[in-house]
């Protein structure tokens, strides 16, 4: 759980915040409450979407984490729990809706469908885990996890919150952070990231047949 | 009258709202964070709202719960782990998505396969928790475990691995008594059988 | 095999009433009637009208690649009850070109497309025949089955790499996109301009314009992310003022290939992804399943298996309904209060589906010839407690709080409606189809597993708005807790699988349709076998897809504030529409 190389930030410290003595103890007050309220989007893709919604009910009631406030706007969220199975015509809207959230920004991948396909994964439709698109947080595997897994994924973000530094944050530095690029459905998904990548793969000559055929019959 | 039908909901909300609390003032701390007190909050004839509050207290899971699958080695007299499973395959031909992959050992001089895996590998990212492997599985080696806490940060372990998945069977008979109970003795009658039908064989041969 | 002889003796042979047009499918084990295509609108015509069969339930179509052919599958019924007709029209696999029985029956729409979209059949006179599932600009015809999708490893199922030289490592590391992706030799991204869009807004914009007066219609999109949609669906509306003038739903965000997998898996392996259909009543698509397959094998589960079936389909089908109560309320404002009260109840239930079979939600409990374990000890007192005590009061506070409701009967009474005529003709099922007055319940009208031996009354309501759709699933709830109740009384001792568990079936060929009432309508699942471990066609009747089919009847003429309760009313869950 004590990953401490992923909230190093390479990130220079701006000139009016360096030397501030005032920062290091706000720091724990800071740090504290933020991660009493954070707000999760209300956002559900599948299977996973109805153990969210459970846990906003009395049985785990995520109010005791300061995060009853479902936002259905991506403009008043801190975070968005992916829950469920991305798939291909979604991902778009997915990536346009973290574009829209304002930094700082989390993400959740909950169950195996968000975090790496899970057992839709050789279908056609489905992306192999959000984290091909966009950065995400935690991971929580189960399909689908049970509210309590996911309580315990969500206070692994809080943990992580709570270790964020406001001299080390990135959403305080001077260039604000590029959005990711939206996918685009082509005759199938399209990462304009990868356009390069695919033109060089689809304009290469086809491989003649013959040789395929003796590697399967020695194999 | 206009607004009765509405007044009735309102009453009807308070009413559970109060109720909650009652039985707090009845029965003080003893109802939380004991598991007495948790199944006596999730009775169904309880009046009012029942919350779990985890993480200080756990909703005890049933024994039948599943979540990832793990292998099950019995300990030896001197502390090495003897896995139960025989590499077999039956685990990864039954999984509908296909996250187990086995690696099985052959014998370096003959190069016959031995009972025994020699790597073992699940991807709990497309592991759907249906429970087939432990359900088919013919040498009780796979079985579900209750653990569900494994939130990480970073998905690159997610690929279990045999260290990752191999458990002792007494963590198995913690979480799985009854199970566990049940198998032990078909085993001993099985092996009880097995001996029985040696026995007048060897009789045979020595008359 | 006696049942069998008993439903085609029921069914018309119709290969004489119509001589020369329709013959008798004589395929070992396939039942029905096979049709040309240039007949097939008159006599599916003078069906409907002459014979009664009023209700077209499933349309699909299946690739026989060996034989070069493709064949779409109509399943008809009669809406007073009995067994299905089915008609199949033959076309060669190239040019796979099928009449639309759109004007026919309205519930083809959907259906239609989807077979367009996923195997490629042409349906002429087709007034929309976009992708619905994939999106337009989609590359080739998934289901069909030449066509290889990016992660192909084999045709089917075990995959040979995985025993005993085990693969390490994950497979999209392979791919040279690192992804699920792939793309026709010589595309270039660049180039491409996306076509999903254009067509759906061009087609919105054109309706309700009025040239004289020069007023426009404003396009409203709701979905895919829109907190009252029930998941990721979609719909694009034009609007006169508020009046909303055509409604065009957008579906597919959650298509899962669940079909292509299916087709793909072993028998088994089908069972657990079946529970991701209807994610909220997992038991129901089991049961559906289950029974499809049985069908194909020949095979009946014992007497408790069967009892414990009914069980858990009953209550899945009473934690449904009251889940749907929490969402619909929802819908209509009383923000998450009802929807609290409702999950608290679900939770009750959940904890029996977790003690018997492992899983909250993806229960995987059905096996074929009966269940996978029988009751753990102390269950059976737990079910008791729930039907006897909870489950009664629980609905009558419901009915308490909600029924009288004032803002409950504005809102809902008068909205929304749909005639009997149309929800027939659309293919409506469950109590959507109910509550516009026919009484219409696959459990009476073609009784499966033990129903025919219990007492409970077929729910109906005849105004069919939102308020009556309400009071149906109020009422079958009712009934679901009368059922429940003679079943945990008669229950009996027994075993609960029919011959020793198997994780490899042997099915004969042949096909099956196998359909349960389900909580949201008709689940249906189509089976055809060719006598390997894996089915060759595996096609999935959605209720909540084919419901879908009315919503713009609905929604037509009503305020866009009302668009989200008639479909909060619909009961769908996107699992199940996008498959």
């Amino acid at each position: 759980m004590s990953d401490d190389s992923l909230l190093s930030s390479s990130y220079e410290i701006p000139p009016e915040m360096q030397g501030t003595v005032s920062i290091t103890s706000l720091d724990k007050v800071y740090a504290w409450s933020r991660k009493n309220s954070m707000w999760p989007m209300m956002f559900g893709l599948a299977c996973c979407a109805i153990e969210m919604i459970v846990l906003a009910a009395s049985r785990f009631d995520i109010a005791r984490f300061g995060m009853e406030v479902m936002r259905p706007s991506p403009r008043q969220s801190d975070f968005l729990i992916v829950s469920g199975t991305v798939t291909k015509k979604m991902v778009p809207q997915i990536v346009r809706l973290y574009n829209q959230m304002p930094e700082p920004k989390y993400v959740v991948a909950m169950g195996a469908c968000a975090s790496g396909g899970g057992p839709f994964k050789e279908g056609y439709s489905v992306v192999s885990g959000i984290d091909k698109f966009i950065p995400v947080d935690v991971y929580i595997p189960g399909c689908p996890p049970t509210p309590q897994a996911l309580l315990n994924g969500l206070i692994a973000l809080t943990k992580k919150v709570d270790k964020e530094r406001i001299k080390t944050s990135e959403w305080y530095a001077k260039e604000p952070e590029a959005a990711v690029p939206v996918p685009v459905l082509g005759p199938d998904l399209m990462d304009p990231r990868k356009y390069a990548l695919i033109y060089e793969q689809t304009h290469r000559p086809i491989e003649p047949e013959t040789p395929v055929e003796t590697e399967q019959k020695e194999g | 009258m206009t607004g009765k039908g509405f007044l009735r909901m309102l009453f009807g909300v308070f009413k559970r709202f109060v109720m909650t609390y009652v039985e707090d003032f009845r029965k003080g701390k003893k109802r939380y964070y004991t598991k007495e007190g948790i199944e006596s909050r999730r009775k169904a004839d309880v009046q009012g709202i029942f919350t779990i509050q985890y993480p200080e207290e756990k909703l005890p899971v049933p024994e039948e719960f599943r979540f990832l699958p793990f292998l099950v080695y019995d300990e030896g007299p001197n502390g090495e782990k003897d896995l139960r499973c025989t590499s077999c395959g039956i685990c990864a031909k039954v999984c509908p998505p296909q996250c187990i992959s086995i690696v099985r050992t052959n014998d370096p001089v003959t190069g016959k396969p031995i009972p025994q895996p020699k790597e073992f590998y699940i991807d709990v990212d497309i592991c759907m928790n249906c429970g087939l492997c432990a359900e088919y599985c013919p040498f009780d080696a796979i079985k579900m475990d209750h653990d569900y806490e494994i939130a990480s940060y970073s998905r690159q372990n997610n690929i279990y691995d045999i260290e990752r998945l191999a458990k002792p069977v007494s963590y198995y008979a913690s979480i799985r008594p009854t199970n566990n109970a049940a198998e032990e003795l078909a085993r001993q009658e099985k092996e009880a059988l097995k001996a029985a039908a040696k026995k007048p064989a060897a009789a045979e041969s020595a008359g | 095999m006696s049942e069998e002889q008993i439903t085609v003796a029921q069914t018309p042979d119709i290969s004489l009433q119509y001589e020369g047009r329709v013959v008798k499918d004589t395929r070992v084990g396939y039942s029905g009637f096979i049709v040309g295509a240039e007949h097939l609108l008159e006599i599916v015509k003078s069906l409907r009208d002459e014979l009664g069969f009023d209700y077209l339930s499933s349309v699909t179509g299946v690739d026989y690649l060996p034989e070069g052919k493709m064949e779409v599958v109509y399943h008809l019924y009669r809406s007073i009850g009995g067994p299905a007709l089915v008609l199949k029209v033959q076309v060669p696999r190239d040019e796979a070109v099928v009449p639309s029985l759109y004007h026919l029956f309205k519930s083809s729409d959907w259906q239609e497309r989807e077979a367009w979209d996923l195997l490629g059949i042409r349906f002429e006179g087709h007034p929309d025949l976009r992708r619905i599932l994939t999106w337009e600009g989609f590359a080739g015809h998934p289901l069909r089955k030449d066509w290889k999708e990016p992660y192909f490893e084999e045709e089917t199922k075990p995959f040979k790499s995985r025993w005993p030289e085990g693969i390490t490592g994950r497979i999209e590391d392979k791919n040279p996109y690192n992804d699920n992706v792939q793309y026709p030799h010589g595309f270039d991204p660049e180039t491409w301009v996306p076509q999903a869009e254009e067509a759906l807004y061009t087609s919105a914009k054109k309706i309700g314009r009025d040239e004289e007066l020069h007023t426009d219609t404003i396009v409203v999109n709701l979905g895919p992310q829109h907190p009252s949609t029930h998941g990721v669906f979609r719909m694009v509306a034009a609007l006169d003022g508020e009046q909303v003038v055509f409604l065009k739903p957008v579906v597919g965000y959650l298509h899962r290939n669940h079909e292509k997998i299916g087709e793909r898996n072993t028998y088994l392996q089908n069972m657990p992804f079946t529970d991701r259909l209807d994610y909220v009543s997992s038991m129901s698509n089991n049961f559906a399943y289950a029974l499809a397959v049985e069908k194909l094998m020949g095979i009946k589960p014992p007497e408790r298996a069967e009892y414990i079936r009914v069980m858990m389909a009953e209550l899945t089908r009473w934690m449904n309904h009251i889940f749907s109560f929490g969402f619909l309320w929802n819908d209509l404002g009383s923000y998450f209060t009802p929807m609290i009260y409702a999950l608290e109840e679900r939770e009750l239930v959940l904890d029996i589906f977790e003690a018997v079979s492992g899983s909250r939600m993806m229960c995987n409990y059905f096996r074929f010839g009966g269940v996978a374990r029988d009751l753990p000890e102390g269950v059976l007192d737990k079910v008791k407690e729930l039907v006897f005590e909870r489950m009664p009061r629980r609905l009558d506070d419901i009915d308490k709080m909600l029924t009288t409701n004032e803002i409950v009967r504005n809102r809902c009474i008068g909205c929304g409606v749909l005639t009997a005529e149309q929800a027939i003709n659309n293919g409506a099922s469950g109590p959507n189809l109910r509550a516009s007055g026919v009484p219409y319940d696959i459990r009476r009208a073609d009784p499966y597993s033990i129903y025919d031996r219990l007492n409970f009354d077929v729910v109906v309501h005849y105004h069919g708005d939102v308020y009556d759709r309400y009071l149906t699933r109020l009422d079958e709830a009712r009934q679901a807790n009368r059922i429940l109740q003679q079943v945990v009384r008669d229950i009996p001792e027994g075993p609960i699988m029919t011959g020793k568990p198997a994780y490899q079936v042997r099915v004969p060929a042949g096909e099956a349709y196998g359909r349960v009432e389900g909580p949201k309508g008709e689940l249906g699942f189509y089976i055809v076998s060719n006598g390997k471990p894996n089915p060759w066609r595996y096609h999935v009747r959605a209720p909540s897809f084919i419901n879908l089919t009315s919503l713009e009847d609905m929604c037509r003429g009503g305020k866009i504030a009302d668009v989200v309760l008639n479909l909060g009313a619909v009961d769908i869950v996107l699992g199940e529409v996008d498959r």
